[in-house]
């Protein structure tokens, strides 16, 4: 299947910046595209690529296998939800909604029918006379969806939808949009700088970082496999590790532990002078008093710091090679309680390590 | 930057067109009107000045330019010290109103809310009334039997009025009095920005009061300061109807002299040259005026 | 408290200030119904002096002089200024802006003997050039005035647009209107506080403009000021107390008119997240 959006080696630059660097891309129909980064990654002008408001430097953008990448954003058919909704303050709510569909010459009952439709889609169809400054946050947000799904797009670009939200109402409005999209079959893209949110809504997400991307792929993916430090460190605190060649063929040395560390997967195993590192998941680990006899790997330690976090704790253990590990408990059972000088032992299956790019 | 397609292309071009036809209409070809006239002679014709270009048949054979009016400029005293005196007058006036005004604006920043836009409105207030009506009712106030010298007989104080009107002093009242409502302005605009948290600060680390206004508040307002001086100094040096009103036979004022000579004297070329020399000198400060205006587009 | 006693300096200032700002203008009021002829001695109430003035057959023609010149001159402004701040606001880099942009500000601050001189240059040499161009009067006024107002217009849209966010307009043309659309439905309505605004100071300006009117006007059209303007060179009269004070008038009435569509744009402002 052809996709519904390709980028093709696109850049933009502002001045000596960057903003988007020979990205290549393809939006598959009716997947949800995230674009995760922090802000001045680019993820906001790429998507502003595909809504038409810039025109890149180089490349093509194609949208249903059509070349539009000079076409004008009205002449385009995505729509894009503005991170401030951009709501026209002097119409009303039904006013905003039915401003697209009267750009293509839809009006009578046609346009009232459509109009309800989008209203009915997001529950605000007793609120069509009001004004936008009459509605709170969270309906101004679903009248600007509503908008955007009226004219029907064949995929919808979300500029931070729910930044302004607070995090009660964000939560539940990430499951009616999963729910909207699902029912109604438009591909979605998303930029967003909160990792939770991307993971938790998207089917692929692409990790942004100066104008390039990162790595793509499904948020497992990214989150058990990430392919360089800086995507282990988009999600959550990872333990990185420098490592060399190990005196056994295939195995690692890892110096901050003092171990030779064998490794499930990673590219650049077989020979070759080896740079890199081994990232491992501080949930991964477990952690006990006694030296226990498993198949995995190990070292000794003492706690060094204690952090409570409620539903989970982490442990800060410092090996006799030097290096301190992460480690994340749950706090479900009392037993696997430990205090800072503790003595303990911190081991894992081989499968948890995962080589990665420096 | 938005880009549209080619339709908006072409909505565009037409609305620079438009913007292009109409500052050649009231801009550029009036100066360049100003400029060839200035270099042409005063002659009882109609309109009452010598053509530029000689022309035979419609063919340009020759240049019939003459600097006479310049070299008159240069030479005559009373332009001169019309010149002299509009940049000596607008410079004294300006300072008194920057002494006036930036006090104004400062209480009226400072002020708490529902008082302040009151305030505002009143210092703006003069500004949408009529400015002849205004130096009009400084007229009734100065003169002989006006009301000033009407009240200080009436109290005793003096015996004979004294000479208020049509002093160089009246035109420096008049000029502070019409230009105040600009200075105050782009200064309260300024220090009306200004975070109280910085002044707070200074305090706190030591500053006395007036040391706070010197090193905080006074750099800082230096924008606002430099816009309003310009807005009450560009107009007043070619100011007319103050010194005209206001002003006595010793008052040299450059818009004056350049009036008299259009409607008096009816030298029109001498009085293009007049207004050549005079955009010269303003350029300056007009230039600045726009660069300021410029950094505050590209900073809101 | 040490700031307190500066603040009184500064009110001390302030207060001065508007004392000399009014009291001028109240002088001027309250003689205009001086029942005596004599302007300074006070010789009881009396209306008559509106009287003569609503008679003077001069003045009042004048008056609606300026009123035609007023009118069409910001109306011409409205439109013209509109489309300059438009363009500075929304167009971003074209060739030729910064040159564009003198040209349509520099009546903010030039002086008027200056505008007035050119313009009339102007005239007199578009009248030479094409015999069909109308004699001086009220239209060479009309274009001057709007020469000298479009500044201001242009200057508060700009500064208007400046202060609104594009994205509503973004997201009006990512719904498929194109750029007239637009703006005819979308920026239109939102500066349309500014843009009366600018009509408003437009009307103003030229209303109260004596020196280009005066270089630039036939003899046939002779506009208030230039009345105002002869009248006081005479003297002060009475009569020109009651006109004064009827344009002192007026200048409230505009200014609540244009302070009360500044408060509706501010509300439509406070919308925006």
């Amino acid at each position: 299947m052809s996709p519904v959006i390709r980028i093709e080696a696109v850049s933009k630059r502002y001045g000596a910046v960057a903003a988007v660097d020979d990205i290549s891309l393809d939006i598959r129909e009716n997947e949800f595209l995230a674009l995760l980064g922090a802000s001045g990654c680019g993820k906001t002008t790429l998507l502003r690529l595909m809504a038409g408001f810039e025109q890149p430097d180089r490349g093509r953008v194609l949208i249903g296998g059509e070349d539009m990448t000079l076409s004008a954003p009205y002449a385009r058919p995505v729509n894009m939800m503005f991170q401030s909704y951009a709501l026209f303050p002097h119409m009303t709510v039904a006013g905003n909604v039915a401003f697209g569909l009267k750009q293509d010459n839809i009006s009578g009952d046609v346009l009232k029918a459509r109009v309800n439709e989008a209203l009915l889609a997001v529950e605000l169809d007793r609120l069509g006379d009001r004004r936008p400054d009459q509605l709170s946050g969270g309906q101004r947000q679903r009248v600007a969806l509503a908008r955007c799904l009226a004219k029907r797009p064949r995929v919808l670009l979300l500029d931070e939808p729910m930044a302004a939200l607070d995090k009660h109402l964000r939560e539940r409005t990430q499951l009616e949009l999963m729910a909207l999209r699902k029912r109604l079959g438009i591909t979605f893209v998303l930029v967003t700088h909160d990792q939770g949110e991307a993971m938790a809504m998207a089917d692929r997400v692409a990790i942004m970082e100066s104008g390039r991307i990162l790595q793509i792929g499904a948020p497992r993916d990214l989150y058990e496999r990430p392919a360089s430090q800086r995507v282990a460190r988009f999600f959550g605190d990872m333990n990185i590790w420098p490592v060399t060649a190990g005196a056994t063929p295939g195995t690692l040395f890892v110096a901050d532990l003092g171990l030779e560390a064998r490794v499930a997967s990673g590219s650049f195993l077989n020979g070759g002078p080896l740079t890199g590192a081994v990232a491992l998941r501080p949930e991964r680990i477990a952690i006990s008093r006694t030296t226990e006899s498993e198949t995995g790997q190990g070292v000794q330690g003492t706690v060094a710091e204690v952090v409570f976090l409620g539903t989970a704790s982490t442990y800060f253990v410092k090996v006799p090679a030097g290096g301190t590990v992460r480690v994340v408990v749950q706090n479900s059972d009392a037993t696997s309680v430990f205090a800072q000088g503790d003595s303990v032992h911190l081991s894992w299956s081989a499968t948890a390590l995962t080589a990665i790019e420096p | 930057m938005i880009a549209r397609g080619t339709s908006a292309g072409s909505g565009r071009r037409l609305v620079l067109a438009a913007l292009w036809l109409w500052t050649a209409i009231v801009f550029f070809l009036p100066f360049a009107l100003v400029l060839k006239i200035s270099f042409a002679e005063a002659q009882l014709s109609v309109p009452p000045y010598s053509a530029l270009f000689e022309r035979v048949d419609g063919v340009v054979v020759g240049l019939k330019a003459t600097l006479a009016n310049y070299g008159l400029l240069a030479t005559d005293a009373l332009y001169f010290k019309a010149y002299v005196g509009s940049l000596g007058i607008a410079l004294i006036a300006t300072t008194i109103t920057l002494i006036l005004g930036y006090p104004m604006a400062y209480a009226i920043a400072r002020a708490p809310s529902p008082r302040r836009e009151v305030l505002l409105i009143l210092v703006m207030l003069p500004f949408w009334t009529s400015f002849l009506v205004r130096i009009y009712a400084w007229i009734g106030l100065l003169r002989p039997s006006g009301v000033i010298n009407t009240a200080l007989q009436a109290m005793g104080l003096i015996d004979a009025p004294l000479v208020l009107l049509n002093t160089q002093g009246a035109v420096y009242l008049g000029i502070v009095y019409a230009y105040l409502p600009f200075m105050v302005l782009p200064l309260y605009a300024r220090l009306e920005k200004l975070d109280p948290a910085l002044l707070e600060a200074a305090a706190d680390l030591g500053a006395k009061p007036w040391r706070t206004f010197l090193s905080v508040t006074l750099p800082l307002s230096h924008p606002g300061i430099l816009a309003g001086c310009l807005l009450v100094f560009i107009p007043a040096v070619g100011e007319f109807v103050i010194p005209e009103l206001l002003g006595g036979p010793d008052t040299l004022m450059i818009g004056k002299v350049l009036w008299n000579e259009f409607f008096s004297n009816r030298d029109w070329p001498m009085s293009a040259a007049a207004t050549v020399v005079l955009l010269a000198t303003l350029i300056a400060p007009v230039m600045l005026f726009q660069s300021l205006r410029m950094r505050a587009e590209a900073r809101p | 408290m040490k700031p307190s006693r500066r603040l009184s300096v500064t009110a001390i200032f302030l207060g001065f200030g508007l004392a000399f700002l009014y009291l001028p203008l109240a002088v001027v009021i309250v003689y205009s119904f001086n029942a005596s002829k004599l302007v300074t001695v006070w010789a009881g109430f009396s209306g008559r002096w509106y009287a003569e003035l609503l008679a003077d057959r001069q003045i009042l023609d004048a008056a609606a002089n300026s009123l035609i010149v007023a009118v069409v001159s910001a109306s011409l402004a409205a439109i013209l200024g509109t489309a300059a701040g438009y363009a500075f606001a929304r167009f971003g880099q074209f060739p030729g802006r910064a040159t564009l942009a003198g040209a349509v500000a520099a009546p903010l601050v030039l002086p008027d003997v200056i505008a007035g001189l050119s313009l009339l240059l102007l005239f007199v040499a578009l009248g030479q050039a094409f015999s069909w161009m109308p004699e001086r009067g009220l239209f060479t006024v009309i274009i001057a005035h709007a020469g000298l107002t479009t500044a201001y217009v242009a200057v508060i849209v700009q500064a208007r647009l400046a202060g609104m966010a594009r994205d509503i307009e973004e997201a009006a043309a990512d719904l498929g209107a194109k750029p007239f659309t637009v703006f005819r439905t979308i920026t239109l309505p939102m500066i349309r506080p500014a843009v009366a605004a600018g009509w408003l100071m437009a009307f103003v300006l030229s209303l109260d403009d004596l020196v280009i009117a005066s270089f630039v006007s036939g003899p046939q059209a002779t506009t208030l000021p230039m009345v105002v303007f002869s009248s006081i060179r005479l003297g002060v009269s009475p009569k020109i107390n009651a006109l004064a004070a009827l344009l002192i008038l007026l200048s409230l009435v505009l200014l609540a008119t244009s302070a009360w569509i500044g408060r509706g744009a501010l509300k439509r402002a406070s919308l925006r997240p």
